[in-house]
């Protein structure tokens, strides 16, 4: 089985965020990256089945050469080889354009990634791929077993879940608890040493420029209101809050 | 054994005041995380069940084994790392801040037991026990210290006597880490001519005995034990027979000293690290109480000591790298950071107040470990002997 993982390159969760050239551009000074953790997930998923049965695991990131120790992390946890498609992942459009493009060129007979990044949270990327390359996506799957050519998928939908079944190829959005966050251990680490990493050059053009970007107002301070006077909480839920 | 797990997550950051991952290459950050991350999930969850019931938690050897945390820096071929010295570091620096008496596990199954059958062994007694103590199958001690002999290891009276087929060991070694458990054991004896060699003893030899020491109040996740040798036949093929005098165990020490000085700072900065959340976070007369200038003091003056600790480190390990780091110069960080850290665990705990004696903060066992730590391996002041004699050239200890 051939499988090709993306993952992105993203501020860690307790990251600090602000902007810069009058909010147009995201500050990565001081911001420590990780993989994104769905995309760990996923990750975490295709090493277990390549453990399981075989084949090969391809990390394949949409982003700047600052991503590379992202993707040696992937490589220390157990995918073969990697791809950088490098440009700088500038919309889902984009994104999902780049990784149509490679996998094209190969027979994935899956392709898996986060359900969203944490970053812009757009979770829309592996239904784009699906699209491009006319094979079905789902999301967000929580587990996923693999028998010959049928895949049979646990999703998690609004207030349960659904059991598919689906024949491969597939795109697919995965999230927890799909598999448990691998830990890379030395020798791991030392194999992804000499893992081939190839670097490709983007196709097509994003489409969309950032303005501006605007972080939410800060939390006020709570205001405690006793419990007998329930006509102020209901005064300042509507006229201060305007929530009521 | 089944632990009861803790309800705190463990949500450490690592000061890095003076910049000094720019230092380090991208593989030893992933090094250090994936330690980190280790920690989080299979130490910190467990470690104050274990060291309140003072019970060793067997089960992590062999996980430690597969992270890969034995002998980082021995060669591939043997089931090793084969990393650098700042990797081994890290390491150290990682499991100390999860617990001391983890990074004693690891500190003499890499150092004291790996490093000696690597460096003075044969190439049969490599192959032999290397790759399984790496993969943490074999757990390994090391025996120096008698109940007679502490400071003073060249006095030892642990001997080995020739039997033309083989040798007879006799003696008893005491505060033995990792012994109570221990397959094997490096020992550290004299011969007839009053040479001190060292001899691979295996568990199950005949008078072969290792008696756990209870009643700990440091580092008591660790099991502690004496080597007990009452004419044990040890095959000649059990010498290592590379080595000859105390430099021997001595070289030993020197990397595991290195690596102390390395964990120290871990558990110092979970200290700082601990301090520093809760010092803004705890109400006293409506403020932080990280808003009074005693308490500023104790946390500017923990991150000013840190960060010499982790320039110290940093620069052995490029020494160690090179070759070239001396055994005076491993004392100085050894002492230096053990130190440091003492003092951090103990104004750490001024600043958690009453909570600061309980295990619901890290504080206390890291104080208390840290009492075994400033002893072990070179007391505090014969580490000042040591560069007492280096600097001057007169040797004080007698
Ligand atoms: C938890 C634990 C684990 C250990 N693990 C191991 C192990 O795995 N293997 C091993 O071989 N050993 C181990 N040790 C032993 C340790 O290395 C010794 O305890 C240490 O070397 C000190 O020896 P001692 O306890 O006999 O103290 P002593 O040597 O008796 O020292 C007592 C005091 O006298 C001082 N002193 C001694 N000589 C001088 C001098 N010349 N000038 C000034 N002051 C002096 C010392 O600094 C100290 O303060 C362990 C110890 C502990 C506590």
């Amino acid at each position: 089985m051939k499988i090709l993982v993306c993952i992105t390159n993203v501020p860690d969760t307790t990251a600090k965020i602000s902007f810069t050239d009058s909010d147009t551009k995201f500050n990565k000074a001081g911001v420590t990256y990780i993989c994104g953790p769905y995309d760990d997930y996923a990750l975490s998923r295709a090493v277990e089945l390549k453990e399981q049965s075989g084949g090969t695991v391809t990390v394949l990131n949409v982003g700047e050469a600052d991503s590379e120790q992202v993707i040696r992390k992937c490589l220390a946890i157990g995918a073969d080889d990697a791809i950088r498609v490098n440009c700088e992942p500038t919309d889902s459009y984009f994104v999902a354009q780049q990784i149509a493009a490679i996998a094209s060129q190969e027979n994935y007979d899956l392709i898996l990634m986060g359900r969203e990044s944490i970053d812009f949270n757009g979770g829309v990327v592996h239904g784009l791929v699906g699209e491009m390359l006319g094979i079905p996506s789902l999301s967000p799957v929580m587990k996923l077993d693999i028998d010959g050519k049928t895949a049979r998928i646990t999703r998690e939908i609004e207030g349960g879940k659904e059991d598919i079944e689906a024949t491969l190829p597939l795109v697919l959005g995965c999230q927890e608890p799909i598999a448990e966050w691998k830990i890379p251990n030395m020798r791991g680490i030392m194999t992804a040493r000499t893992k081939p990493l190839k670097v490709v050059e983007p196709t097509g053009d994003d489409l969309t420029v950032t303005r501006k970007f605007e972080l939410p107002a800060p939390k006020g301070a709570v205001k405690m209101i006793a419990a007998d006077e329930v006509e102020k909480l209901v005064d300042l839920l509507k006229n201060e809050a305007k929530v009521l | 054994m089944n632990f009861h797990h803790s309800s705190r997550t463990d949500i450490f950051e690592s000061p890095d005041f003076y910049e000094i991952d720019d230092l380090l290459t991208d593989e030893h950050k992933l090094i250090r995380q994936s330690v980190r991350d280790f920690v989080k999930k299979e130490i910190s969850p467990i470690i104050e069940d274990a060291c309140q019931r003072a019970v060793f938690p067997e089960h992590l050897v062999k996980k430690m084994g597969e992270m890969g945390i034995f002998g980082p820096t021995i060669p591939q071929e043997y089931g090793a790392g084969g990393l650098d010295y700042i990797s081994y570091g890290l390491m150290m620096q990682e499991i100390e801040r999860g617990d001391s008496g983890m990074r004693s596990t690891a500190s003499v199954q890499g150092s004291l037991v790996m490093f000696p059958i690597y460096a003075f062994g044969s190439e049969d007694q490599r192959h032999k026990y290397l790759p399984k103590l790496a993969s943490g199958d074999f757990l390994g001690c090391f025996g120096l210290t008698e109940p007679d002999f502490g400071s003073n290891p060249s006095g030892m009276k642990t001997n080995l006597k020739d039997m033309g087929d083989h040798f007879l060991l006799n003696g008893s070694k005491m505060w033995i880490s990792n012994a109570p458990k221990a397959d094997i054991a490096v020992v550290w004896a004299k011969n007839e001519q009053g040479r001190v060699k060292g001899v691979i003893a295996e568990r199950g030899m005949e008078g072969f005995s290792t008696p756990e020491i209870h009643g700990k109040w440091s580092l008591r996740a660790s099991c502690t034990g004496e080597l007990v040798f009452d004419n044990v036949k040890i095959p000649k093929e059990n010498i290592l027979p590379n080595i000859d005098g105390l430099k021997g165990p001595l070289k030993c020490l020197d990397n595991a000293r290195y690596g102390i000085a390395w964990g120290a700072l871990g558990a110092a900065m979970d200290c700082y690290d601990s301090a520093r959340r809760y010092a803004l976070e705890r109400i006293q007369f409506d403020k932080p109480i990280a808003s009074f200038q005693l308490i500023q003091k104790k946390l500017a003056e923990m991150l000013t000591e840190i960060t010499k600790a982790q320039l110290v480190c940093w620069r052995l390990g490029m020494l160690k790298n090179a070759g070239k780091a001396s055994s005076a110069q491993i004392s100085l960080a050894k002492r230096n950071n053990v130190e440091i850290a003492l003092n951090i665990a103990r104004e750490a705990r001024q600043i958690h107040g009453g909570m600061g004696i309980t295990g619901e903060y890290p504080i206390m066992r890291h104080m208390m470990n840290l009492e075994s730590v400033v002893t072990y391996e070179g007391t505090q002041d014969i580490h000042l002997l040591i560069l007492g004699k280096e600097i001057t050239g007169i040797q004080a200890f007698v």
